[in-house]
């Protein structure tokens, strides 16, 4: 699929995440957000609250069982556990993005690529999925309790008939990216540590770039609300949620 | 019981994997269990597991989904972790020999036999607010999963609630992902009397739902009671 570039007067923030690092922003009903993967092979972690209610964020059950699908792509939305919407997908170059696979911590980051401590290697040092979440998450007061199953954008990983589960190297090219609209004022947090069944050995995590910029609501033939009768009556949530109904 | 194949998304086919090769009996005598209960249709269960003790959860008519959370009852903070648990063992479902992982990435429980084959952990439980989305905006004062869980969280004694509800198991229930990435629930594999024993790793506080509710046609929208044995 692809899309248009971004309008330059729409846009209101843009900042490079580098690798195997952490962020959290709220983006805003009329906002959205792109990641774009400016080298290729990046994978980015992302968690979803509510903003103004933290208790209420991403369900990765409901919003696979809503849509009928395993994984996210152009057309799919985030739910909470509230049955309302917190990002819908608008755009999609990637076309694959997992759901079930979680994120690296420390025993996997140390059994794949070894030790490396701040104290040798200064800001070179592995880090890993699970800490860089709980670190961003903790800036809003969520922690251990909050660590919900998560979204890895740019990441593919598919199954057999039995369940048996296979990551795509190289799923993701240079300049593929993904646009998130922002339904309801939603925290974000994200971290770019590599997929935990990415089978490479040589750390080497990829930047990816953030892009907040203004969005039109979603109309009544948005893609995101037509796709499946579910979506509709999610939106339908949503907008009473806003007192919009 | 009758049952009916009926998906909520019939055009999608996809052949059926055999689960049948992880099938193991266990030699646990029944009357032998510490402990014998039967949780009726659609309600809750909150009950401690010490490690090294063996709980069965037994599907006395079959087709039930009991959507099972487990925490550590040393630090509910840790508990029972989906995306963990099926990332380490590199399978989607769970059987015979899979390793239930925590969130800090400890092992909570093992299955050590299972008759039915596999079991869900991508469908989560149901709640008022999904059903909303899933069926109809009408449909919110029908029973659900998660009011079960607020309920028997909220009644206890432990300082728990919506915050510590995450991806649960879902014994019996069968949801299968297609190698295209499509997500279907299907008709039970499970029947009358087969059941799931796990072994407990760690201290263990268990939270089940007996569901599914009214509008879920995996057990042919009956609900039936679920049976739990535990043994030293």
């Amino acid at each position: 699929m692809t899309t248009e570039p971004l309008d330059p007067s729409r846009s209101v923030h843009t900042e490079l995440l580098p690798g195997a690092r952490n962020w959290s922003f709220i983006i805003r009903r009329g906002f959205a957000l792109r990641l774009t993967d400016r080298r290729g092979g990046a994978n980015c972690s992302a968690l979803f609250f509510n903003a103004h209610e933290k208790l209420e964020r991403y369900n990765m059950a409901d919003t696979l069982k809503a849509q009928h699908t395993a994984f996210l792509t152009a057309g799919h939305v985030c739910y909470s556990d509230m049955g309302r919407i917190l990002m819908s997908i608008t755009a999609d170059t990637c076309g694959w993005h997992d759901t079930f696979c979680g994120v690296s911590d420390a025993a996997l980051v140390r059994e794949r690529f070894g030790e490396a401590r701040y104290q040798e290697a200064r800001n070179a040092f592995l880090r890993n999925g699970r800490e860089l979440f709980l670190i961003e998450m903790g800036k809003w007061g969520l922690g251990r309790r909050d660590l919900v199953p998560n979204v890895n954008f740019f990441s593919k990983v598919a199954v057999d008939e039995a369940g048996v589960m296979r990551f795509e190297p190289g799923h993701s090219k240079p300049g593929d990216h993904v646009d998130l609209r922002a339904e309801m004022d939603t925290l974000v947090v994200l971290n770019t540590c590599p997929h935990p069944l990415d089978p490479a050995t040589e750390w080497s995590p990829k930047p990816v770039d953030l892009a907040i910029y203004r969005i039109d609501p979603a109309a009544e033939d948005d893609p995101c609300r037509i796709s499946c009768p579910e979506n509709g009556r999610g939106f339908a949530n949503t907008a009473i949620y806003h007192c919009q109904l | 019981m009758t049952t009916q194949t009926q998906t909520s998304n019939p055009t999608q086919p996809h052949p059926v994997a055999d689960f049948t090769a992880n099938l193991v009996e266990s030699r646990l005598d029944p009357a032998d269990a510490l402990y014998d209960h039967e949780i009726p249709a659609g309600e809750p269960w909150l009950h401690e597991l010490r490690a090294g003790q063996t709980l069965r959860i037994l599907d006395l008519m079959g087709n039930q989904a009991v959507d099972t959370i487990f925490y550590s009852a040393r630090d509910p903070a840790e508990r029972y972790s989906a995306v963990d648990t099926i990332r380490a063992q590199g399978s989607l479902y769970l059987t015979t020999g899979s390793v239930l992982l925590s969130n800090d990435g400890n092992p909570m429980a093992t299955i050590v036999a299972d008759t039915c084959g596999r079991h869900d952990t991508l469908g989560g439980a149901c709640a008022a607010e999904s059903n909303q989305v899933r069926y109809a905006l009408e449909k919110r004062p029908m029973h659900n999963c998660r009011d079960n869980y607020l309920i028997a969280l909220a009644e206890s004694s432990y300082d728990m609630g919506k915050r510590d509800l995450t991806a649960n198991i879902n014994f019996f229930m069968n949801v299968p992902v297609t190698p295209e990435g499509h997500l279907t629930f299907e008709d039970g594999i499970s029947d009358a009397g087969k059941y799931v024993e796990l072994q407990a790793e760690m201290d263990l506080i268990v939270l089940v739902s007996n569901c599914p509710q009214l509008n879920n046609p995996c057990n042919a929208y009956n609900p039936t009671p679920a049976r739990m044995l535990i043994w030293d």
